[in-house]
């Protein structure tokens, strides 16, 4: 990148630089204009100068040209006007005069904005793009935090600095260089005087600066410095709670504070030197103007109407000067941050652009070996990674890496560099080709996932956006802002590649278009065993039944189909359903009263406590007594548990009775109701402790409260519930309804239409493969699994278990077709049985789908070599043996 | 089976007859009750382990794998715990457990065993016991088993 900031925004505003330098320049004809107006205003129409009787006209706007050898030429005579009328139409051009001032200012400025803005732009876009092409060993050295710091605000003044790049020098030194000129021509002496200041403000302050200069870099450092350290504390916040080293860590971060606060204490301290010095300097020259000038006033030598207008332009002299001056500390101080930044991201090692130019069209498929020559990587701490390797890799072949093949399969896909020799396919080098056909034709997958935030669909077919595929059409507002994104691109230097375009490229995952994409991708996502977590997140989800109506249909009509699977295969237990006419004990005896969910629990716990209706309902159906019975138990078995455990301890989210702090509250009840008796307690006491009732569940608790006679009145309160809410309770209560969709519950809670007994071990398991079955059989499948595709993984992937991480990674790099794949050690977090069978599925797959592609698989399981053709061996980064399955060592023997 | 009735069931298995029942209740409490068909497995060899289960009715057999499939080595049944190795240290575990009728159980996780006996010190106490009894009890039949032999070098 260009290291000086005034050569890159000349390089790349150029034109527009001259052009505001032109309108700049035209904007002071109106504005020296305006000057001389009030002059006129004052002595004409208002003083009464050329009005010497009251019917005295005078021409306005005649306009007339002296021209030397042709005398007056009269373009126009002007109108012909009176005292007052002239005051009037004065005045107005005035105004006019205002208004045009005004607006050019207003053009200057926002051109200038604009101009700032647009190289900001393009400055940020070129130093995101040197990330992307940065060298792996780079990424080792930098922080993300810094290089975040930089892109965003290090560069951020430069912009505004733009704008004035040029123009305030050439406004500011024109206007100081006139007044200087003028003070000359009055009297040289004294404008030899004035020169004089202004050489000594001009080679005094700048010496000064470097000092502010060095302090505004040491500023810059420690400040970025300071956002990477607080990153690391974010990042390695369980390191320093693990370790008890939070105080050393205040103690490094009031350190690194009070080392900044030194620095810019000390920038204001000289920033103000300087500034008093300049304006002692500014205020020198009227001194001695005076005082020399005087002097020779009053000697003679000078004419008093001189050294007045001496004085009076030395007015004019300051003002431009000190912004001047001002003008040189900012730029200084954005050239320093440029410099810096520019530094950080000069690396000699950067990618051509070429190999990350954009190919739309797919990639050939390789037909060269990929093969390592004499291949040498080094790390960073100097010590010997890979020695001296030769493999090559035929395509379609099958090879395991052993003992240490890691850094082999990073160095084929492109992850580390070699100190020597090289990766080639088919004789090129592979860092030499273009990553649209490395990137496209070999697939990388790790236990180092990086899972990017968004939705899981986004995150699978994250691997198949290499290229803007199709046109986008826009129509009417959209194609104008289209139209205006690509030229603003264009003129800050951005690529103007439409992120809204299909980037899917379909073909390469073996699909015709969106439609049947997913059919293709399911085999993948069967193989490495993610179907199950995606359709597990899917059911879970919750959907709009109006807008998604003709599934949520399908959805109901499957309850019937549930109903009759499990019959069939006598597993009626697994589930018990929802009936109108039956208690269900597997839910709540709240939802068994209700017969519906709670849509808002705040305004549910409200009502209980609060509302006349529940009061007198459950007196109402002869539930109240036993309700409070069963309360009491309940308090009594929860107490008892619960007593001695703290309140911040885990077993806590167990408990759906009460809450940790509510546990001496029923405890100081039970002690009324034992001393007193059970009737004598408070109404709100009562009704606490019957609150108590609505989240039991009999086979989860195992308190032994319920009887049949209990449920039974339950079931019949139902109705009351149905029919008798008042109509401000009515928004909080889902009824169940069997042929309707439940809006506030789960896919799965609306297929099940029940509650998942707690018994059956593998009870949930169960059921949903036959929901899943069922799904397949009603066509719904896909459907469903495309829901599992919206749903959002988190920043880095956080709400995905690290096992269902890779399996993404793996999904991501096979459903890609490619002609080597690269695994290694894809699936460290699964259990040894789980990969076993993941790795033994995937070669199924492949081999299924007619792809024969290329694999290299780093193993640490010899179980699973006979799967390869070939087995090669590494030792402390050496290849000790390269052999076919068949003829290779018995690796137990190379072990011991 | 309530709640009372497991904490009488845990109270006969030796590694927790020692233990106060108002703990034993927290215990039953905090575990899932399970329920398996004849067949199911309750867990895999090699599997990291999560939980220990008290046979609570039923049968299940102990397997191990070998390079002939898997061999049977004992079989267990009512009030007794599988799989508590697991929960004390982090071991694989060392057999598959495979139910031979249909068998009911408590599931006791790892996380809220290690709970209990970090804030209960007295129950690691007696848990300790236990264990340092198995542990003089497998000295003895190994040394038995040895017998005549000359001791050999660890």
């Amino acid at each position: 990148m260009e290291p000086r900031l005034s050569r890159y925004i000349w390089t790349h505003t150029r034109k527009d630089q001259l052009w505001i330098l032109v309108v700049v320049a035209l904007s002071m004809i109106p504005y020296f204009l305006s000057f001389d107006l009030p002059k006129q205003i004052v002595n004409g129409p208002i003083q009464g100068d050329g009005f010497d009787s009251p019917e005295a006209t005078q021409a306005f706007l005649a306009i007339s040209f002296d021209l030397p050898y042709v005398g007056t030429i009269n373009l126009f005579d002007g109108f012909q006007l009176g005292r007052e009328g002239m005051l009037l139409a004065l005045s107005l051009v005035f105004l006019a005069l205002v208004v045009v001032n005004g607006l050019f200012k207003f053009y200057i400025n926002t051109f200038k904005g604009r101009l700032g803005e647009r190289l900001l732009r393009r400055i940020r876009f070129e130093l995101v793009d040197r990330v992307l092409r940065f060298p792996p060993s780079h990424f080792k050295r930098v922080k993300p935090a810094e290089i975040a710091t930089m892109i965003k605000d290090e560069v951020e003044p430069l912009g505004g600095f733009t704008g004035d790049a040029f123009v305030s020098p050439a406004l500011l030194g024109g206007q100081a260089l006139t007044a200087l000129v003028f003070i000359i021509l009055q009297s040289f002496w004294l404008g030899l005087i004035a020169t004089l200041i202004v050489a000594v403000q001009a080679v005094i302050i700048p010496r000064m600066r470097k000092r502010l200069l060095v302090l505004g870099r040491e500023r810059q450092l420690t400040a970025r410095e300071l956002s990477g350290r607080v990153s690391e504390i974010v990042d390695g916040i369980g390191a320093i709670r693990g370790h008890d080293t939070s105080n050393y860590e205040r103690a490094d971060i009031a350190a690194r504070l009070g080392r900044i606060f030194k620095i810019r204490y000390d920038l204001y301290q000289w920033k103000f030197l300087v500034k008093f010095i300049n304006n002692f300097l500014a205020q020198v020259t009227p001194f001695l103007f005076y005082a020399i000038g005087g002097y020779f006033a009053l000697q003679g030598r000078l004419d008093i109407g001189q050294l007045v207008a001496v004085i009076g332009a030395y007015k004019d002299l300051p003002g431009p000067l000190k912004e001047l001056i001002d003008w040189d500390q900012a730029r200084q101080d954005v050239q320093v941050k440029y410099a810096q930044v520019v530094e950080q991201f000069s690396v000699d090692t950067l990618l051509d652009p070429k190999v990350q130019a954009v190919a739309t069209t797919a990639a050939v498929p390789l037909a060269g070996p990929l093969a390592a020559v004499n291949l040498t990587v080094i790390d960073d701490g100097g010590s010997t990674l890979l020695d001296h390797v030769s493999l090559q890799v035929q395509p379609g072949e099958k090879v395991a890496l052993m003992g240490g093949g890691e850094v082999l399969a990073e160095a084929f896909g492109r992850l580390v560099w070699p100190a020597s020799g090289k990766v080639v396919v088919g004789g090129q080098d592979i860092l030499e080709m273009p990553e649209s056909v490395t990137g496209r034709r070999i697939a990388y997958a790790s236990s180092d996932v990086y899972v990017f935030q968004g939705s899981l669909g986004d995150n699978i077919l994250y691997g198949l956006k290499h290229a803007p595929l199709t046109n986008q059409v826009y129509e009417g507002e959209r194609a104008s802002h289209r139209k205006w994104e690509v030229t603003e691109a264009r003129l800050a230097g951005n690529p103007h590649l439409d992120v809204e375009s299909d980037w899917i490229d379909y073909q390469s995952a073996g699909a015709s278009g969106p439609d049947d994409l997913l059919v293709q991708i399911r085999p993948v996502l069967d193989a490495v065993l993610l179907t199950n977590d995606v359709m597990a997140l899917a059911v879970r989800s919750t959907i709009d039944p109006h807008r998604h109506a003709e599934f949520a249909a399908g959805i109901v009509e499957m309850r019937s189909a549930l109903r009759q699977r499990l019959e069939k295969e006598k597993l009626s237990d697994l589930v018990v359903f929802f009936e109108p006419g039956t208690y269900n004990v597997e839910a709540t005896i709240g939802e068994n009263m209700l017969f519906g969910t709670i849509t808002d629990q705040a305004m549910w716990a409200d009502a209980l406590e609060h509302h006349p209706f529940f009061k007198s309902i459950l007196q109402r159906v002869g539930l109240r007594d036993a309700f409070y019975e069963m309360g009491i138990e309940i308090a009594e078995n929860v107490v008892e548990l619960f007593r001695d455990l703290p309140p911040d301890h885990p077993f806590f989210q167990q408990l759906t009775f009460m809450t940790a702090e509510e546990i001496p509250v029923y405890e100081a009840i039970l002690q009324k109701v034992r001393t007193k008796g059970k009737g004598e307690v408070s109404e709100d006491d009562q009704i606490k402790v019957i609150r108590l009732c609505f989240d039991y569940i009999e086979p989860r608790h195992r308190f032994g409260l319920l009887t049949d006679e209990i449920m039974a009145k339950i079931v019949a309160a139902r109705r009351e519930f149905d029919e008798g809410l008042p109509a401000d309770l009515a928004g909080m209560i889902e009824h169940y309804r069997p042929n309707r969709f439940i809006a506030s519950g789960s896919i799965i809670d609306n297929v099940l239409f029940g509650r998942i007994g707690h018994k059956h071990a593998d009870g949930s398991e169960k059921i949903r493969a036959i929901v899943r079955d069922l799904f397949e059989a009603g066509g719904l499948y896909n459907e469903v699994l495309a829901f599992g595709f919206d749903y959002n993984v988190g920043a880095g992937g956080k709400r995905l278990t690290a096992a269902q991480r890779q399996k993404l990674d793996l999904v991501r790099a096979l459903i890609r077709s490619c002609d080597y794949y690269i695994f290694n050690q894809p699936l460290l977090a699964l259990d040894q049985r789980v990969q076993e069978q993941v790795v033994r599925n995937v070669f199924a797959m492949l081999d299924q789908s007619g792809r024969d592609p290329a694999i290299v698989w780093v193993l640490a399981n010899p179980a699973l070599t006979d799967l390869f053709d070939r087995v090669a061996q590494f030792e402390n980064g050496r290849l000790v043996n390269d052999a076919h399955v068949d003829e290779r060592p018995d690796y137990k023997e190379m072990a011991s | 089976m309530l709640l009372k009735d497991e904490v009488e069931m845990l109270r006969r298995i030796t590694l927790f007859s020692g233990l106060p029942p108002a703990k034993l209740k927290l215990l039953a409490f905090t575990s899932d009750r399970v329920m398996y068909s004849a067949g199911e497995a309750l867990f895999y060899q090699g599997d990291i382990g999560d939980a220990a289960y008290v046979i609570l009715s039923g049968k299940a057999e102990v397997l191990i794998n070998t390079a002939g499939g898997p061999f049977k080595i004992a079989e267990v049944e009512q009030n007794s715990i599988v799989g508590e190795i697991a929960i004390l240290c982090n071991t694989p575990r060392t057999a598959t457990v495979r139910t031979s009728t249909p068998l009911e159980a408590l599931r006791i996780r790892k996380d809220d065993f290690l709970k209990l006996l970090a804030d209960f010190p007295e129950m690691a106490v007696e848990i300790m016991r236990v264990l340092a009894d198995r542990l003089a009890q497998t000295t003895a039949e190994l040394s038995e088993a040895r017998g005549p032999r000359e001791p050999v070098d660890a």
